[in-house]
């Protein structure tokens, strides 16, 4: 069991001729991700590796019944192809683009309001459950089949997580990165909240960052919900107030958004918290051991 | 991006928000000329500089007259102003903006802000204006009213009116009042900011809702669609080596330590800079190269590490996901040699052909420290800088 992806999911690149979607396209394919289809406009009717490419996201849908989306475009298109994906109808929409303007998100989310679509991203690395499904840029190589979920708003650090896991001999069920920007897609609380109800879960390791809210809101709802044990990092202890640390969203201002608020918050709801980066594989060991 | 005082005000004004008359200058004579220009019996004289707390930092003068306009301006200007946000070095004025006076009634505090947690645009006031609303908000938190915006709708007339009422603005000025809110909007809005802040906003003795101070900090993602915007930049109020690395688009912040890293990925960066405070250093900076750097990007980064003066070691941490460890490794060995780094430096890589790219650090001959692990990669610098 996993969630949001596994070896049923029908999957569609967005922007399947750019440089980035040829490239991750491939890569997914190969892994063993059912890539059914691919959009560019103005470049239906041709193919990629054999898989082909349509104009519109839904004539896509209605002809290969693609279940997934995956958006490489640039990101002044970006907003609209998550509009594009979420109007035709697809379940779960992830995107990948880095840089697109925040007040295109805020629009794209009161879009997605109502409708059956989850967002992954934008600014994401995408989401992977072992062996099954590859959705994104990950390196499939360093994951595991197994019981930890792994979320994430980091890209290269939650490789540096998994990979401690999988080297500690703990396989993952899903691993989510819900992306860097200050307005996305699913939130800590979407995933934990399907990593809860996940018989494939046993354990969640969630990874945070400075800047928002989002890390106490989840620590809270955890602390209400969580049946299963949770190990935590939180990135940027050492950074500076007032400065954007490369993710749109990391930024702490008016002295709010710390990494040591949101350490104490999520100790206080239970949350086993690495105290280095290099710990992380081990604290969900000890959280495991203890529950 | 942040832009100065004066600019924000042309934006504001430009979407019908009153500003005081004001002239930007850059010598005494010219605050005298801008005195006499302005008129009245009294001026005010501000340093613009991209920090707040510029009145308790003393670039905020009181002038009677355009001869007082030019000695006020005359100790303002060229000064190293230090407030609470510019850090204990200061910032130099090099211009100052000249506004009239007015006769203030009431000060309010009007914001815009992107409220993360409902991804919508918040507008934010109090009848505390003049202070820091971080203050109020501690302080007294029940004086700060709040609307969400949708993005839809865009500000509502009706919440633009309960927010008035509830601020106690006569009813006279409730139409002056929502013009300022929804002009305040519609810049924050079209202008792709991320705050829009007046601080305050007063109300006159002859009942002109004014915007008195303005501050603005744009989303540099939207840059591609905002050239007007993009042409405010001023450089002067940036770090150098900021600004040479955000040229060679990788993500570099300066610090206060002297351990410099280099790795792919934000996140990554953090947790590398927090590893090394962990093992009892100090790191130098922030530095993302990005998902796919290549040997030129690596190549400029070293350069730009290598030109703070404090550094006495360097790390690179890079978990190869897109990024070939091979190539990585070729980057590192000739940055190293055609820039003859002396400072120890340690490697540290993980994921695609790390194999190759390790012995290619070996095989270099260059004294290059390799590292498995982040703790062990951490760990080593941190000794090799302590000597």
């Amino acid at each position: 069991m996993a969630i949001l992806v596994d070896k049923n999911t029908r999957v569609l690149t967005q922007g399947i001729t750019g440089a980035t979607g040829r490239f991750h396209t491939t890569a997914c394919k190969e892994y063993g991700t059912q890539m059914v289809a691919g959009v560019t406009p103005g470049k239906g009717g041709t193919s990629y590796e054999g898989i082909p490419v349509f104009d519109t996201v839904s004539r896509a849908v209605a002809e290969t019944g693609a279940n997934a989306s995956v958006i490489y475009v640039r990101p002044p298109s970006a907003a609209d192809a998550i509009l594009e994906a979420a109007d035709a109808g697809i379940p779960l929409i992830v995107c990948i683009t880095d840089g697109v303007p925040v007040r295109d998100m805020v629009r794209v989310k009161r879009y997605l309001e109502g409708r059956n679509s989850k967002l992954l991203g934008p600014n994401c690395p995408g989401v992977i459950t072992p062996d099954e499904c590859k959705i994104g840029i990950m390196p499939g190589h360093i994951h595991r089949q197994g019981n930890i979920g792994v979320v994430s708003r980091s890209g290269t650090l939650t490789y540096e997580a998994v990979d401690q896991l999988s080297r500690l001999g703990m396989g993952q069920s899903t691993c989510v990165g819900i992306g860097g920007d200050p307005v996305h897609g699913l939130e800590f609380i979407d995933v934990l909240e399907l990593f809860n109800g996940d018989p494939g879960t046993a354990a969640v390791v969630m990874i945070g960052e400075i800047g928002g809210s989002a890390e106490e809101e989840a620590a809270a709802w955890i602390k209400a919900n969580m049946k299963k044990p949770v190990a935590g990092f939180i990135a940027g202890q050492t950074a500076p107030p007032g400065k954007r640390m490369g993710h749109a969203g990391a930024i702490i201002s008016g002295g709010k958004g710390t990494a040591k608020e949101k350490i104490v918050a999520m100790k206080m709801a239970g949350i086993r918290m690495a105290p280095s980066p290099a710990l992380i594989g081990q604290t969900m060991q000890e959280a495991l051991a203890n529950s | 991006m942040n832009v100065h005082e004066y600019q924000a005000k042309e934006i504001l004004k430009r979407f019908g928000v009153v500003v005081p008359r004001g002239i930007v200058a850059t010598s005494p004579e010219e605050a005298k000329a801008a005195a006499e220009a302005l008129g009245g019996p009294l001026c005010v004289v501000k340093a613009q500089i991209h920090a707040g707390g510029r009145g308790k930092g003393g670039g905020v003068k009181l002038a009677r007259g355009p001869q007082d306009a030019a000695q006020k301006a005359g100790e303002i200007l060229g000064k190293n102003l230090v407030t609470h946000q510019t850090g204990p070095q200061g910032r130099q004025v090099r211009r100052v903006l000249v506004e009239q006076g007015l006769n203030i009634e009431r000060e309010l505090y009007l914001a815009m802000v992107l409220d993360r947690a409902q991804s919508r645009v918040a507008v934010i006031c109090s009848s505390e204006g003049g202070v820091e609303i971080e203050e109020v908000a501690h302080r007294n938190p029940q004086m700060i009213l709040k609307e969400t915006l949708d993005p839809v709708i865009g500000l509502a007339g009706f919440q633009c009116r309960r927010l008035a009422f509830a601020l106690g603005v006569p009813a006279p000025l409730i139409g002056k009042m929502v013009a300022v809110m929804q002009g305040l909007y519609r810049a924050f809005d079209e202008c792709d900011a991320s705050l829009a802040e007046i601080n305050p906003l007063v109300i006159t003795r002859e009942g002109e809702v004014v915007a008195l101070d303005a501050k603005m900090n744009f989303d540099s993602n939207a840059f591609f669609r905002q050239k007007g915007i993009v042409a405010l930049r001023d450089l002067d109020e940036e770090d150098p080596r900021e600004v040479e690395a955000g040229n060679h688009d990788l993500s570099y912040i300066s610090l206060d330590g002297n351990i410099a890293c280099m790795v792919n990925g934000a996140g990554l960066a953090m947790a590398t800079m927090d590893i090394i405070k962990f093992y009892g250093g100090e790191p130098a900076n922030f530095l993302d190269v990005g998902g796919g750097a290549d040997k030129e990007k690596v190549a400029q980064a070293f350069k730009i590490l290598l030109a703070d003066a404090q550094v006495r070691g360097m790390l690179i941490n890079i978990f190869g996901g897109i990024m070939r460890c091979d190539v990585l490794a070729q980057g590192v060995v000739d940055a190293a040699r055609e820039l003859r780094v002396t400072v120890p430096l340690v490697v540290r890589m993980q994921g695609t052909n790390v194999d190759e790219g390790k012995r290619i650090l070996k095989e270099s001959g260059l004294a290059i420290i390799s590292a498995e692990t982040m703790a062990e990669a951490a760990e080593k610098i941190v000794k090799a800088v302590r000597g």
